[in-house]
């Protein structure tokens, strides 16, 4: 009995089933309003990109091509479509679920919580998983040349840690040091460098592609601020809850 | 000796759970994300491009 209640107190139970419900509440209805604006706002540049992909479209050919083919709409394809819903949701709840986390531990710390600072804490989300690493590695439509992919996880990885501890340096670190250590753990992947194909040989044109990655991060920031307003909000609700039944 | 262990297990709170929720958000994240298993490739396919992650 002793030592189930040293391995989860009340209170690290309560802290657990907050940093769970917001992070769940958060990440679901984040994921889900992404996942609209993805297929409507990306999905149809992606379809488009695969026509050239798949060799049903040839840039550079003989005659000029259209640059309006008839695309499926939205859910003309429920499965494929359906499928993305759900995987948005769910990466935006495991993004969600880390938010939380850390916002326990800035909370803890004494810094305000709520569905406003959560702006700013959607914003550093996109900068650390989005922008940082897509600066260099930019968002790639289907179809363009690219290095291995494992090689390029690893670097997509090291960037996005690096990009994490110079957000949280920058919002908490309150000093020059750690001013000076975020600008370097920002700038060196990129200064360091991406892994990058060998040669071109993507078949797409590039006004699909400069598209693609400017939709994809567009709707990456308008994401982000959602899911940290949210995870803020709910953050704020679920601990004025926890509060009022203790 | 009571204090101590009250103390021990308030000190383990905040991290304890926070530590769980960081660990079981990257494995969301990396089996959405990143595993290149085909059948989970190809499910999240066109989320993986959407959101900027290394996807072939």
């Amino acid at each position: 009995m002793m030592c189930a209640t040293q391995l989860a107190s009340p209170a690290t139970k309560a802290m657990f089933s907050r940093i769970l419900t917001s992070g769940l509440f958060a990440g679901a209805a984040a994921g889900l309003i992404t996942a609209l604006l993805q297929l409507y706002f990306v999905q149809p540049v992606l379809l488009h990109a695969e026509l050239y992909e798949g060799g049903e479209l040839v840039h550079f050919g003989a005659d000029p091509v259209t640059a309006h083919p008839e695309l499926p709409g939205m859910f003309a394809e429920p499965v494929r479509d359906g499928l993305s819903i759900i995987f948005t949701m769910l990466t935006y709840t495991g993004y969600a679920l880390v938010m939380a986390a850390l916002m326990s531990v800035a909370e803890r710390q004494g810094h305000e919580i709520n569905a406003r600072t959560g702006i700013l804490w959607g914003l550093a989300g996109f900068i650390t998983f989005h922008f940082a690493p897509g600066l260099t590695l930019a968002p790639e439509v289907p179809g363009v040349a690219a290095a291995d992919v494992g090689a390029r996880q690893i670097w997509w990885g090291a960037t996005v840690a690096a990009a994490g501890v110079a957000m949280w340096l920058i919002a908490y670190g309150g000093s020059l040091a750690g001013y000076a250590v975020a600008a370097l753990l920002l700038l060196a992947p990129h200064v360091i460098g991406a892994p990058e194909p060998e040669s071109f040989t993507g078949p797409v044109p590039t006004e699909i592609g400069a598209l693609f990655a400017a939709r994809a991060f567009g709707v990456g920031m308008a994401a982000w601020v959602l899911l940290g307003s949210f995870a803020g909000y709910f953050w704020q609700t679920e601990g004025k809850r926890a509060e009022a039944a203790a | 000796m009571t204090t101590k262990t009250l103390k021990a297990s308030a000190a383990g709170t905040s991290v304890l759970p926070a530590l769980f929720a960081v660990v079981l958000g990257f494995g969301i994240i990396t089996l959405t994300g990143h595993v290149q298993a085909s059948a989970l490739h190809d499910a999240a396919h066109d989320v993986r491009h959407a959101t900027g992650f290394p996807c072939h």
